[in-house]
């Protein structure tokens, strides 16, 4: 079955969608992550989405459910490199990603998941 | 269908210069001449009753569309043309070929007196003749006026949203102008854009030069500000007006998690203070 790699980098785990996103295997993504950051005990998730360049409804709730849920296990969520007409979709949909960080880059989002750790 | 006899169009050669003058007697009377020089005026009120007689005297169909009335339609369209670019608005334009209209029924009155059945006929036929060159005088300058219209628009959409860079870093994006949906969509696309490029992290939107904010505006604001933050940058919206800041709080309007300030140089103030930078005076 199809699924999306989540790599252990220390404490973090990183998670790089770079194929089209069905909803399946966003529903595998989900349960996968939950589990490993379960396993692994990790404080911080980075969601590298720059792959993506189309997003529906259901992807971007699916993305708001994963920041969500590792908020809930105190892993901290950081989603970078959004597409610009990703982030147009998305706004234009009314999914505003409330409580979702976001960060330009893999490099940007790692530091901003650092610090995100230490003051948590 | 009756025609117009070989009388009138002798009649209308022969009378020609007085026609002329009394035509744009007429016209000046009736203020069509506003910003048009007298000169170019004679010269198309002129060319025109040329081709006119020209065409009339090759005989043929009396339909505009013709290939006959060629060279009319093509000095008609160059004439409402300038008259869209000069500001003339559509009656002013219809006027220069109907303001003929008077001059030449009376030369025609002048010329049937005794047979008052033919001037009936050929009045009438004049008439439609001239109307329908009026029409398609009135139908270019519209498409004329229309094209620059349209020219403008795309001017002003690209005009109104250039993004600068202020800082290493930090984008700034002066907005002029009202806010419409479709201006909004373009004024996102190149921010997000431009933000991809360089890598910015803060991107400051200046509303000085928005002239009012109503509860449409603010919503266009905040989705541009919504989706730069989900690219990963930061927002700030400077150039709040006194005014503008009472409208926004008098309409309930919630801008709660922008960050606003009152001035451009506040809110680089800010940026740089967030990118760590210092600015000192050098002494």
């Amino acid at each position: 079955m199809e699924r999306i790699p989540i790599l252990q980098m220390g404490e973090f785990l990183l998670v790089t969608i770079q194929v089209d996103m069905h909803d399946q295997l966003a529903l595998t993504l989900q349960d996968d992550l939950s589990e490993r950051i379960n396993r692994t005990s990790a404080r911080g998730v980075l969601i590298d989405i720059s792959a993506l360049d189309m997003v529906d409804s259901f992807i971007g709730r699916m993305i708001g459910t994963i920041s969500g849920l590792s908020r809930i296990m105190d892993a901290q969520t950081v989603l970078v490199g959004m597409q610009p007409a990703v982030a147009i979709t998305l706004v234009e949909l009314g999914m505003t990603l409330p409580g979702v960080a976001t960060a330009l880059n893999v490099e940007r989002g790692m530091k901003l998941l650092r610090e995100r750790v230490e003051n948590s | 269908m009756a025609t117009l006899h070989a009388t009138t169009v002798q009649a209308l050669q022969s009378n020609k210069l007085s026609l002329l003058t009394t035509w744009i007697e007429s016209l000046e009377a009736s203020g069509a001449t506003r910003n048009v020089k007298e000169a170019d005026l004679k010269q198309q009120a002129n060319d025109f009753l040329n081709t006119l007689i020209a065409a009339l005297e090759q005989g043929g169909s009396q339909n505009v569309n013709q290939e006959n009335w060629a060279e009319t339609r093509v000095l008609l369209e160059k004439l409402s043309h300038s008259r869209a670019l000069v500001g003339q608005d559509s009656q002013q334009t219809a006027s220069f070929i109907f303001a003929l209209k008077g001059p030449l029924f009376a030369l025609l009155q002048r010329e049937y007196a005794e047979q008052p059945a033919q001037l009936a006929e050929q009045l009438w036929e004049i008439s439609e003749l001239l109307d329908a060159l009026g029409m398609h005088t009135i139908r270019t300058f519209q498409k004329s006026r229309e094209l620059v219209i349209k020219r403008q628009q795309e001017e002003l959409l690209e005009l109104s949203t250039p993004v600068v860079k202020l800082w290493d870093g930090v984008l700034a994006l002066p907005m002029i102008g009202t806010l419409d949906s479709q201006r909004t969509q373009v004024v996102m696309e190149s921010l997000l854009q431009r933000i991809v490029d360089t890598g910015a992290e803060i991107a400051i939107i200046d509303i000085t030069g928005v002239p009012t904010v109503d509860t449409l505006v603010a919503q266009h604001l905040l989705k541009t500000v919504t989706a730069i933050r989900l690219m990963g940058a930061d927002c700030i919206i400077s150039g709040v007006r006194p005014q503008i800041a009472q409208t926004i709080v008098h309409l309930g309007l919630d801008l709660q998690g922008v960050v606003t300030k009152a001035n451009l140089a506040d809110a680089l103030a800010l940026s740089l203070k967030r990118l760590g930078v210092t600015v000192t005076k050098a002494v």
